[in-house]
């Protein structure tokens, strides 16, 4: 049994535009799933759909074979469990760095202050942050605030991360101190679905690297496969476009 | 990038295409301007003599001390003079730039600038100045009617003292009021904010709640509160003052007007943040309670001081129910004067307390515009 299982998942925006036309993928434990495919391929809303932040109009999600899609399910308890990192880091700007990793840890799982304050600093000394956890989001660059909002998701100790195209926001030269973080993780066995544009990065990191498009997989595979023999022929052309942009 | 470096190949093989000539553009004359800051600066000159003799002539029929009176009228008629200082210069500076049209064009541009700049000066004050001795005219056109009727200095000093108290009962009003508006505005917002189908009713009463008094004109909802509840007998009601319902009625008008600031803001706030918070597990009500108002609260500080100056001054409309406020007194005392001076009183005293906060509010919206500006 799966970590993750997505079992025909569809979805459609406002009952008329679909997204998602029957997904079907498993996240195995210690695994690092790389979602690619062209914008609107519904990459991102996947994501979204696996921690409950979009409903989903079919299909099923489990997680450790419990089903946590469809009415009755304890959302709150779900996405505690299942942290997300954004495209646009989504840090709370009225809060100091410190504050914007512990503020889920008390008011959601009741840690005493001090400890949470504890655990946020020793994760922010692992990414070389903790001499501005007294600072605002607004004082940092968009690499640092990436890392805060990565960690932000990691003091909640969640059982899979969820990251949505973590550094296409980012200039050019602070995308790898965000990777590095990735890689790190992969290290320590976290459990990761990537939406990435960053086709070198998903080639290093992926366990297995899935093609969507037009709502649906249309091919999975190790990452040696998918980058280098592509059976399928919109895969083909996708990769061929990324190469002569001279992204891959 | 093939198409692109055979593109510019191609382009190499043709001659260049030659580039039209720029013709050096003179600057244009200002002596024009400058002649007529001249004349508008001689025109407040002889205007202001004119008026200063005006306002003497008032004070001689009310046999006033004159003698320093005098000196302070032409002095501020002699400061009129002042404005001949750019004016004059401006001309100057006008000629001298057409002479050196044909020395040295950028000088020429540089003396241009600054002549107009001087022009635009004394312009600029001389119709400052003009309105200023029209208000001045105006206080004493009729053998001073308009000073008499308005600023009765004896009057006022006479009774300032007892309007001032009254205005006393303003202030108690509005400050409670506030207070009160603050709370029950934000239960309003997050009632309209109710999620899901079960919110649906909650939502739909808080936004008939909010259309009603948005409607209804505040001096309306005064009198239907302060003379209509009293008449209900219902236990509570009949034992509250007409100040205590004065306060109920403004904080019902403003509690609606202040839970659509709310809700702006909160829905000015990006759902990302939302959708950041629900993701870490916060709840509906965490997620506006941590995450959403306390940003949403910095963004209508502006908007809600501005609701709260017109507060403060529709405290005034509590007269309708009795209640002796500064605007009250102030009418017994002019009906009993025949004289409205002792109304000015409570105007300026309006203006005094409204000043400072719509400084404030100015500050603090171009902060914000600052901090917009600096990319959050």
């Amino acid at each position: 049994m799966a970590l993750v299982e997505i079992r025909d998942v569809r979805k459609t925006y406002g009952g008329v535009v679909p997204v998602l036309n029957g997904i079907t993928l498993d996240v195995e434990e210690h695994q690092v799933v790389c979602l690619i495919g062209p914008s609107g391929c519904g990459k991102s809303t996947l994501l979204r759909c696996i921690n409950g932040l979009e409903g989903i109009d079919g299909g099923e999600i489990r997680l450790h074979g419990d089903r946590v899609s469809g009415p009755g399910v304890d959302l709150d308890a779900l996405r505690r469990d299942v942290g997300i990192v954004f495209q646009s880091f989504n840090l709370f700007p009225h809060m100091s760095v410190v504050d914007n990793i512990t503020a889920a840890p008390i008011k959601v799982l009741g840690l005493g202050r001090k400890e949470a304050r504890e655990r946020a600093m020793e994760l922010l000394a692992r990414i070389q942050l903790d001499k501005k956890a007294d600072e605002f989001p607004d004082r940092l660059s968009g690499g640092q605030q990436q890392r805060v909002a990565i960690v932000r998701a990691l003091a909640m100790d969640p059982i899979v991360l969820l990251l949505d195209e973590i550094t296409s926001a980012l200039d050019p030269e602070l995308v790898s101190e965000v990777l590095n973080i990735v890689r790190d993780l992969r290290q320590e066995g976290m459990t990761m679905v990537l939406a990435t544009h960053e086709m070198g990065f998903a080639k290093e990191v992926a366990s297995k690297v899935c093609f969507l498009y037009g709502g649906v997989v249309h091919e999975e595979g190790p990452p040696a496969e998918i980058f280098s023999d592509p059976h399928d022929e919109r895969t083909r052309s996708f990769l061929q476009r990324i190469i002569e942009a001279g992204r891959l | 990038m093939d198409e692109s470096s055979e593109a510019s190949a191609v382009d190499r093989t043709r001659a260049p295409r030659p580039t039209r000539q720029w013709k050096p553009a003179p600057p244009r004359s200002v002596v024009g301007l400058a002649s007529l800051a001249v004349l508008v600066a001689a025109a407040a000159v002889l205007s202001a003599v004119w008026t200063a003799g005006s306002i003497r002539e008032a004070l001689d029929s009310l046999s006033a001390d004159t003698a320093w009176v005098n000196v302070g009228l032409y002095s501020v008629a002699a400061l009129a003079m002042v404005l001949f200082v750019p004016a004059v210069k401006g001309l100057q500076t006008a000629i001298e730039a057409r002479r050196l049209i044909r020395i040295d064009l950028a000088e020429a541009r540089a003396t241009t600038a600054d002549a107009q700049e001087k022009s635009r000066l004394a312009i600029g004050y001389a119709v400052a100045f003009a309105i200023v001795l029209l208000f001045g005219l105006f206080l004493i056109a009729n053998e001073i009617a308009v000073g008499k009727t308005f600023f009765d200095l004896g009057l006022i000093f006479e009774t300032g003292a007892l309007v001032a108290s009254a205005f006393w009962v303003n202030v108690e009003i509005f400050m409670i009021a506030e207070v009160l508006v603050l709370v029950w505005g934000l239960l309003i917002a997050v009632a309209r904010l109710a999620p899901g189908r079960a919110g649906a009713p909650i939502r739909l009463i808080a936004t008939a709640y909010v259309d009603l008094f948005r409607g209804l004109p505040a001096i309306i909802a005064i009198y239907l509160v302060g003379f209509g509840l009293p008449l209900t007998d219902l236990p509570i009601l009949r034992d509250m003052t007409p100040t205590m319902f004065a306060i109920l009625a403004l904080t019902l008008t403003y509690g609606a007007y202040v839970s659509e600031v709310y809700r702006s803001g909160i829905e000015s706030v990006h759902w990302s943040q939302t959708a950041a918070a629900r993701s870490l597990g916060f709840s509906h009500s965490q997620t506006l309670r941590y995450v959403v108002v306390p940003q949403a609260v910095r963004r209508i500080i502006p908007p809600l001081l501005n609701d709260f100056i017109s507060l403060q001054k529709d405290t005034a409309l509590v007269s309708v129910i009795g209640t002796v406020d500064a605007f009250n007194q102030a009418k017994i005392i002019a009906s009993n004067h025949f004289n409205l001076s002792s109304v000015t009183t409570v105007a300026v005293l309006f203006v005094l307390i409204t000043i400072p906060q719509a400084r404030l509010v100015d500050k603090l919206i171009e902060r914000d515009q600052k901090r917009m500006r600096a990319g959050g």
